[in-house]
């Protein structure tokens, strides 16, 4: 998992703490402090080293230490895939000269992660192309997670202050001295499937240039969770990835128990996974049906859909809610499954498959859908991982790259499933992953259900988990740690973990920083996502401009996770 | 329906042969009402949407749109994705301030007369979210006729909301329709 010793070693004959790199204590990821000077050094060394190879920039986010002189942490997360070890990379500077060298050189993957720490920090990254805010809009001052920034501090957006990029505003002819026109897609647009917005140049109806803006659905969840305790943020986890909410919820509270060294109990750990591979199923169908809708055929959303109802109905006779449904506790889950769950999902099981099935006769062979994907949208592995891509995207290009396999959770090791690979990293090769791990999740489902025993749901550790209601109203000691836990909220010890689960649409990590209160000190998630569609915009020049909306929507991109 | 009256035929009619629906006597029955009334009725049962989705909602509103709730029994199936074809937004997410003038636009495009469906705690109130970029309900900046609670909301109550709009265009309670009265009624007292 992480960095052998021999390879720590190496690291640090060549890279002495006389020239600013020092390794520091970590819990879970070997951590070494860097000195800004030597950070693209250090990087391209560290990605181009086949001992090391670390292809992968995974994450970079901000923290903010107020007390501290070098006020400011930017830290990097970066994962090799060929030897399957992770580092983080911190980065301290002062507010005062709060600039720190850009990685996009080395990684393609920090362009909008740099962005995005700029945008909340006012940390600056010198040599980026084009840095600006991301998230926030225009109008927006101040920097939003910085700690002396007051979490309802609102700004106003006035019509005509919307940024536009510097290069849509310019005339501009193609060589045979015809005016190229600048189109607007979004952020309200039927195929945009929330709030992005794109702007292409045109050329005809080819596409020349793009470039996209996010944010529209910015809903502050970093800092809203620094306002609440850690159990609390679980229903903001939810409204991450709507599409798969418990996915969220199971990745947040993994990462909180890994922090406090604490497991669920073997039954609500069967549980995640049930619901977890269910809900993958529900956001490849709504991710396969609304990209056949955009490309013209209706009737299949329609038939996989019917899939989705059932899923909801299972998960509403769970936990009460539909869609967004805060099941997941830290330690557990909120409640057990009802009479009857084991039936349920039994029917699941045997009503899904025909539904995809139908689908998969109507699409798959089906030439106007081939002509439509087949060589569109391709990416190479290569630039893939460059970019940061992970999930069902990533292995339409051909790299096996899946959490539940490399760094298993929940028991996944012991699991009999397969990843499926496409090669051709194209949007016909995204959708035909998809549809295929539909059914591996099918198979996961099956062996859960086999194993699921009776049993506890929610440790019974009292400083994690609420006593037994029962208890509540009948024991003192159970009614003290029921109030300290309602009132203060769970104590995590101090320290610092990242997190990473195998979300719909690839990795999905969170950061978490405990400083040992109530609440997260700073939680940061990696949305899957993010790292996808910053790609998009240099997926675009050269194709249609039909084709753009059938590579957005074969990436699966949730605004809700993107801008968080 | 308003202030529409139903009764035995008051206006002459010659040789029994006027047009129009009959009593179980066979008589002849009119029905007399302001044609404002009259194209309400219509108007209500034939609302065409504006899914104006940002987030979670919008995948209820999917679901509420699709064959398993079918919001299209209740005369509104058809979804246009153009403000100018389009006479209910459906505020389905939360807004944000970076999304309000965009909301704003699509909301003075539509054309009249026009309603709003306020769809889930986000856009009623800014929802769980009191943050920095969070919209505390769209209310700030367009007039709301019927706000849907929940997080998000069933489909059936989405559709309730609905069948509430409805009622409220027959009784003419909508904001377009109380502006437009009152619209009205200034302008017959300046001219009297």
């Amino acid at each position: 998992m992480s960095l052998s010793q021999e390879r720590r070693d190496a690291l640090r004959r060549d890279f002495p703490p006389s020239r600013g790199v020092e390794e520091i204590p970590s819990q879970d990821i070997p951590t070494f402090k860097v000195e800004r000077e030597v950070l693209p050094e250090l990087a391209r060394r560290l990605k181009d080293d086949p001992q090391f190879d670390f292809k992968m920039l995974s994450d970079v986010c901000g923290v903010d230490w107020p007390e501290r002189e070098a006020r400011f942490d930017v830290v990097y997360h970066l994962y090799s895939l060929t030897h399957n070890h992770r580092l983080r990379l911190k980065v301290p500077v002062r507010q005062d000269d709060a600039v720190v060298p850009s990685l996009f050189g080395v990684w393609k993957a920090a362009d909008w992660f740099e962005r995005e720490v700029f945008d909340m920090f006012g940390v600056r990254f010198s040599g980026h192309p084009n840095l600006k805010r991301i998230l926030c809009h225009p109008s927006f001052q101040g920097h939003a997670l910085r700690k002396d920034y007051d979490p309802g501090q609102r700004w106003l957006l006035r019509e005509g202050e919307q940024d536009e990029p510097a290069w849509a505003r310019e005339v501009q002819e193609d060589e045979d001295h015809f005016e190229t026109q600048v189109l607007n897609l979004g952020p309200s647009h039927p195929a945009t499937h929330g709030t992005l917005r794109t702007v292409v140049r045109l050329d005809g109806e080819v596409i020349t240039r793009a470039e996209c803006e996010i944010g529209y659905l910015h809903r502050c969840f970093e800092k809203m969770s620094e306002q609440h305790t850690w159990n609390q943020i679980i229903p903001y986890t939810d409204r991450l990835n709507y599409c798969s909410a418990m996915m969220n919820g199971v990745g947040y509270v993994l990462a909180v128990e890994k922090l406090l060294g604490v497991e669920a109990p073997p039954r609500a750990q069967v549980i995640r996974v049930i619901l977890s591979e269910l809900s993958r199923i529900m956001d490849h169908i709504v991710c396969i049906g609304a990209n056949l809708n955009d490309v013209g055929a209706m009737t299949p959303f329609l038939y996989v859909y019917q899939a989705r109802e059932e899923i909801y109905s299972l998960l509403e006779a769970c936990a009460g809610g539909r869609l967004t449904i805060s099941y997941v506790r830290v330690g557990g889950l909120a409640n057990d499954v009802p009479a009857g769950f084991e039936d349920a999902v039994r029917y699941l099981l045997r009503r899904i498959p025909p539904l995809v099935d139908d689908m998969e006769r109507l699409i798959t062979e089906n030439r106007i859908f081939r002509q439509r994907t087949e060589g569109i949208g391709v990416m190479s592995a290569e630039d893939a991982v460059d970019w940061g891509w992970t999930g069902p995207c990533l292995r339409a290009c051909g790299v096996p790259y899946d959490v539940r396999k490399v760094a298993p959770y929940l028991g996944y090791e012991t699991y009999d499933f397969k990843v499926p690979v496409a090669t051709t990293g194209d949007t016909y090769a995204r959708y035909l992953v998809r549809v295929e791990e539909i059914r591996q999740s099918l198979k996961i489902v099956e062996q859960a259900l086999k194993r699921l025993a009776p049993g506890a749901i929610i440790t019974d550790n009292h400083h994690v988990a609420l006593p037994p209601k029962d208890k509540v109203y009948t024991e003192m000691e159970a009614l003290i740690w029921h109030f300290k836990l309602i009132m203060e909220g769970i104590k995590v010890p101090k320290g610092e973990v990242y997190g990473y689960t195998e979300g719909a649409n690839g990795e999905l990590g969170f950061y978490a920083i405990s400083d040992g209160g109530g609440s997260p000190y700073r939680l940061h998630c990696r949305p899957p996502c993010f790292a996808v569609f910053q790609a998009y915009p240099h997926m675009l020049p050269g194709h249609m401009i039909a084709d753009s909306i059938a590579i957005l929507g074969s990436l699966n991109i949730i605004a809700g996770e993107l801008d968080r | 329906m308003g202030d529409a009256q139903v009764g035995r035929p008051t206006l002459p009619v010659v040789g029994q042969r006027a047009a129009g629906p009959r009593v179980s006597d066979g008589s002849n029955i009119f029905l007399t009402t302001k044609l404002d009334h009259l194209i309400d009725q219509a108007r209500k049962n034939s609302l065409w949407p504006f899914p104006f989705g940002t987030a979670c909602c919008a995948i209820e509103f999917m679901s509420t749109i699709m064959s398993h709730y079918d919001m299209s029994r209740f005369g509104a199936e058809v979804v246009r994705f153009s403000p100018r074809q389009s006479d209910v937004l459906i505020v389905a997410g939360t807004v944000t301030d970076k999304m309000a003038p965009v909301m704003v636009r699509i909301y003075e495009q539509m054309a009249e007369p026009k309603y709003v469906i306020s769809m889930g705690a986000c856009a009623c109130t800014g929802g769980f979210y009191r943050a920095y970029h969070v919209v505390q309900g769209i209310d700030e900046f367009i007039p709301v006729d019927v706000y849907v609670p929940g997080c998000p909301p069933t489909p059936e109550a989405l559709l309730q909301g609905l069948v509430r709009l409805q009622e409220m265009i027959a009784k003419g309670e909508t904001h377009y329709q109380r502006m437009a009265a009152a619209a009205r009624t200034a302008a017959q007292g300046a001219a009297s």
